[in-house]
């Protein structure tokens, strides 16, 4: 591997061969996203823990120096620091993906891919929401973050049906899935954490199984893996 | 209108909050039994609870100012209350005050389930590898072996011991598979503790408690208490390990139907692995809980 901070002719120097390192909590769908690209990329990267629960520790001054906004997941590559699990998914993909596929350059699909990844922070700030206030003593608006996310799933589970009808399997249209379905699939399958049922988006539900079957595919505590596909 | 708890659940001991999480002169709000009632802590850090009137959470509070009080304990780092007329004691963990233990709460995580749904899930093995998968079991080894129950006259609590089972990660310290052995009590209707053969030193245990706040008949609040022999990892290691844990049976808790636990034996059928479960809900109905549960019909 190349190692560009290689100092001199010091033969001694070990180049470290993990380069990456995610500052985690182990229930946030947003981590989550990107262990899950990782995975699938099969990215080596090193975890290290952030005790956002009880903890607080992303209000602490020392991640705050990381991230003024104190959101998880930070990721650290070499010497660049970088949040926003969006923005970070297609760092990754567009650094180390090299089938091209997860953040594909065609500018079109470029703005689809960022439309939904926009799609899935308002997924956050509505399924993610209600999941914090039932789970974790959060005081936001449970009936209003519910009322969110049903309009959203609503939306995506036309959105989808239609799409297996014109032979599109994902958000985008690619026939191949891409970053903005692994942005929007965590908080997806966590929202009856939040109460909100999926039982009325059959179409959204076929899709989780779709991601729970791409290869490299990982799980997070509360999600589970999909049952054997229908011969 | 929700029904008026029993009289024995009126008078336990309840958990609402882990002590040092609860904010100096600010109010924190939640639900005990159906009733909201307000909590926080003094300058001296010592913890107020009162039935709440008009107190939001997050509003800035004296506590000196709070005169019509709750009863107050606190434990295992958990500041606990009574809504009735609390016996004198809380059940023991003497493990708890052993010097070398790492001690800590592991969060307060509300949860769609009757507490008494809860318990039970905490006492269950067979779910390890199919729910804990590569962690707390791994199949093949998915047997749940022969262990026994007793219920303690003496102590007034339900005692499962001699369980084993293989753990491919028993704990953050553990550095292989190896068989555990578990000794599980139910010490109070909505309180669990475990202990189990702790991978750092053979001759002592791990010790894990769920304490269940009762919100509602079918909602309740987990709160965590690890007291580990680790010297190794750090607290938001050892924390970490267990939310993991408790995250993969949350979805699993969640659904189950009903949300109150059945107490009559014919509702659910048991298998000899729920041995302990069966003890549970008969020490249940003979104290007379009907809180959180569906009482047998007599």
């Amino acid at each position: 591997m190349d190692c560009p901070d290689k100092p001199g002719n010091d033969d001694r120097y070990e180049c470290p061969l993990m380069t990456i390192t995610l500052y985690d909590f182990e229930l946030s769908g947003n981590c989550y996203k990107l262990r899950l690209l990782m995975n699938i990329l099969n990215l080596p990267y090193e975890i290290v823990p952030v005790d956002f629960f009880p903890g607080r520790q992303h209000k602490a001054d020392w991640f705050l120096r990381m991230n003024p906004f104190g959101q998880l997941p930070v990721l650290k590559d070499d010497d660049l620091t970088l949040s926003d699990s969006g923005a970070i998914l297609a760092y990754l993909a567009k650094k180390y993906d090299t089938s091209g596929k997860w953040f594909p350059d065609d500018p079109a699909v470029t703005a689809e891919v960022l439309r939904w990844h926009s799609v899935a922070d308002d997924i956050t700030s509505t399924s993610s929401a209600a999941r914090l206030a039932l789970g974790y003593g959060y005081a936001f608006d449970i009936e209003k973050s519910q009322k969110g996310a049903h309009r959203i799933f609503r939306l995506m589970d036309e959105h989808l049906w239609f799409g297996e009808k014109s032979g599109r399997d994902w958000l985008c249209s690619p026939a191949h899935p891409t970053t903005a379905d692994i942005a929007c699939f965590p908080y997806v399958m966590l929202s009856e954490e939040g109460g909100i049922s999926r039982q009325d988006y059959p179409a959204l539900r076929r899709w989780t199984d779709r991601v729970r079957r791409v290869p490299g595919f990982t799980v997070m505590s509360g999600i589970f893996p999909a049952g054997r596909a229908k011969e | 209108m929700p029904k008026a708890p029993d009289q024995t659940t009126n008078d336990l001991w309840h958990v609402v909050a882990a002590t040092e999480e609860l904010a100096i002169g600010l109010v924190e709000t939640t639900l005990l039994l159906d009733r909201r009632i307000a909590l926080t802590r003094g300058l001296d850090g010592e913890p107020v609870v009162w039935l709440a009137s008009d107190e939001e959470n997050g509003d800035e509070i004296d506590a000196e100012t709070v005169l019509d009080r709750l009863p107050v304990r606190t434990a295992y780092g958990y500041t606990w209350t009574c809504l009735g007329t609390p016996s004198a004691e809380l059940f023991p963990i003497p493990e708890y005050a052993e010097a070398d233990r790492t001690n800590m709460s592991c969060g307060s995580i509300g949860i769609h389930v009757s507490a008494p749904r809860a318990v039970e899930n905490f006492l269950d093995m067979g779910h390890f590898p199919y729910v804990h998968t590569d962690i707390l079991g791994s199949e093949p080894h998915t047997e749940v072996k022969e262990y026994d129950v007793e219920v303690s006259e003496e102590r007034d609590e339900v005692l499962a011991t001699k369980c084993k089972f293989i753990q491919p990660m028993a704990a953050k310290s553990a550095t292989g598979a190896m068989e555990v052995e578990y000794v599980y009590r139910v010490p109070h209707p909505f309180c669990s503790v475990l202990y189990k053969s702790c991978p750092e030193d053979e001759s002592r245990r791990d010790v894990i408690g769920i304490f269940l706040q009762p919100m509602t008949e079918e909602t309740c609040r987990a709160h965590l208490l690890q007291s580990m022999i680790d010297s190794y990892s750090t607290v938001t290691d050892l924390r970490r390990f267990q939310q993991t844990i408790f995250g993969q049976d949350k979805p699993i808790l969640e659904n189950q139907y009903p949300k109150k636990l059945p107490l009559d034996p014919r509702s659910e059928t048991p298998i000899r692995a729920d041995k302990s479960a069966i003890a549970y809900r008969r020490w249940l109905s003979q104290k007379g809980i009907t809180y959180g549960v569906i009482p047998q019909a007599s």
